[in-house]
């Protein structure tokens, strides 16, 4: 599983970032996370509003930093 | 009326608070403020602690209008408007959307991408910096309202103008391909409840108050430091109402300036007390808030230099404009 954190390096991107990570680890799965930071390839997605969370090349979650709990949800 | 105006020096001019502080300033630090020292203090405890609360206010308010016109949905109005009534719209919704430039950039690119004319695209770019909600109250607060509705109408004038000549000058392929080879999303907005609403609200609050409290102290700061140290003489030699050059110097001084609104009022609020002319504290407010360096070099990476100089010129163009006016009418207005 790919997942990326779509952000320019903004303090919400990072505790995005965290609560990823922190999700993949307390479900025990094997995942990659990805910063992607270019405007361009952010924009590639189609996301007007970061932070956003992409599983698996799929738009999750944009413009706010969802929980833990939330991200085990889009992980599963 | 009285009513009117009684909620308007109390709960806008904050009289309450003036009192508050002048009477810690003389009681407690034992200066008088019509001195120096204690004229200072008071200009920047009443105005940081004003400015606070009212961004507090503002923002939580602002904010839950805000939650009911997310990008993909202005987007879609957008969409179904043609020719200047979509500039108007496009400037319309600038005023309630993000306070920064840094994050309007985005909506620039989706809305680009999205099939929208680049002119409505620039009409709501140049008016989401300039013009919000909470601006206007703000300038009610420190000015008056009808400085304030006369800012929000000149404001929006400009981006409508602007926008419109771009549309006009067919720069269309100086937008970088990337914009236009983005595919579009329909992204479905979630439906929000009144709780999440209200919890947008609440972190919007949080994120802007952490973003620009430095900002707000400086420029409190500079604008006490001009308010009693500065002698009029000085200021008046450079930025009087009868030096032509004024609006200039000033439009040029603030356009590299990187600060919102909130930083740029208290030392707007300041010139003006020292006699500087209205149209010319105006010009460096919306100088510094509309044009920046970081906000240039984020567009340059979306949009050719040529649509960018465009772009400057038309918006320095109409700021220089909008001070002279202010200059030559502001006694209208105070």
């Amino acid at each position: 599983m790919i997942i990326k954190i779509l952000g320019t390096g903004c303090a919400k991107c990072k505790s995005l970032e965290a609560n990823a990570r922190q999700a993949v680890s307390e479900m025990g799965i094997t995942a990659e996370v990805v910063k992607v930071q270019e405007m361009q390839d952010i924009m590639a997605f189609g996301v007007m509003r970061t932070p956003a969370l992409v599983v698996d090349e799929k738009v999750v979650v944009y413009g706010k930093v969802p929980s833990v709990e939330e991200i085990k949800g889009f992980l599963k | 009326m009285f009513i009117f105006e009684w909620l308007n020096n109390q709960l806008l001019k904050m009289e309450w608070l003036y009192v508050l502080v002048q009477k810690l300033v003389e009681g407690v630090f034992g200066l008088s403020i019509q001195d120096r020292l204690g004229g200072s203090i008071h200009f920047f405890i009443y105005d940081v602690i004003k400015i606070f609360i009212l961004l507090s206010f503002l923002i939580f308010s602002v904010s839950y209008i805000q939650s009911f016109f997310p990008p993909e949905r202005t987007r879609k109005i957008l969409g179904r408007f043609n020719g200047i009534s979509a500039n108007i719209l496009g400037a319309l919704l600038g005023t309630i959307t993000p306070f920064c430039s840094c994050s309007s950039i985005p909506l620039f690119i989706g809305f680009t991408s999205a099939g929208l004319p680049i002119g409505v695209s620039f009409s709501f770019l140049i008016s989401s910096p300039l013009v919000d909600l909470a601006s206007v109250l703000l300038l009610a607060s420190i000015f008056n309202w009808r400085i304030a509705i006369a800012y929000v109408i000149v404001g929006l004038v400009l981006a409508v103008i602007g926008g419109t000549l771009i549309s006009k000058l067919k720069m269309e392929k100086y937008v970088e391909a990337f914009v236009y080879s983005n595919k579009v999303m329909d992204l479905e907005p979630e439906e929000l409840t009144v709780r999440d609403r209200l919890q947008f609200g609440k972190e919007q609050v949080l994120d802007i108050i952490h973003k620009v409290w430095l900002y707000v102290l400086i420029g409190v700061g500079i604008g006490a430091a001009i308010h009693n140290y500065i002698p009029e003489e000085m200021i008046s030699a450079v930025l009087g109402q009868d030096k032509w050059y004024s609006v200039i110097l000033a439009t040029f001084v603030g356009v590299p300036m990187y600060a919102d609104i909130f930083g740029t009022l208290p030392i707007a609020e300041a010139l003006v007390g020292k006699g500087v002319g209205l149209g010319t504290a105006l010009s460096f407010m919306m100088a510094v808030t509309a044009l920046s360096l970081p906000s240039m070099i984020m567009l340059k990476k979306v949009v050719k230099t040529k649509l960018l100089a465009t772009f400057f010129v038309i918006v320095t163009a109409g700021i220089l404009i909008i001070g002279y006016t202010f200059n030559a009418f502001g006694h209208i207005f105070l």
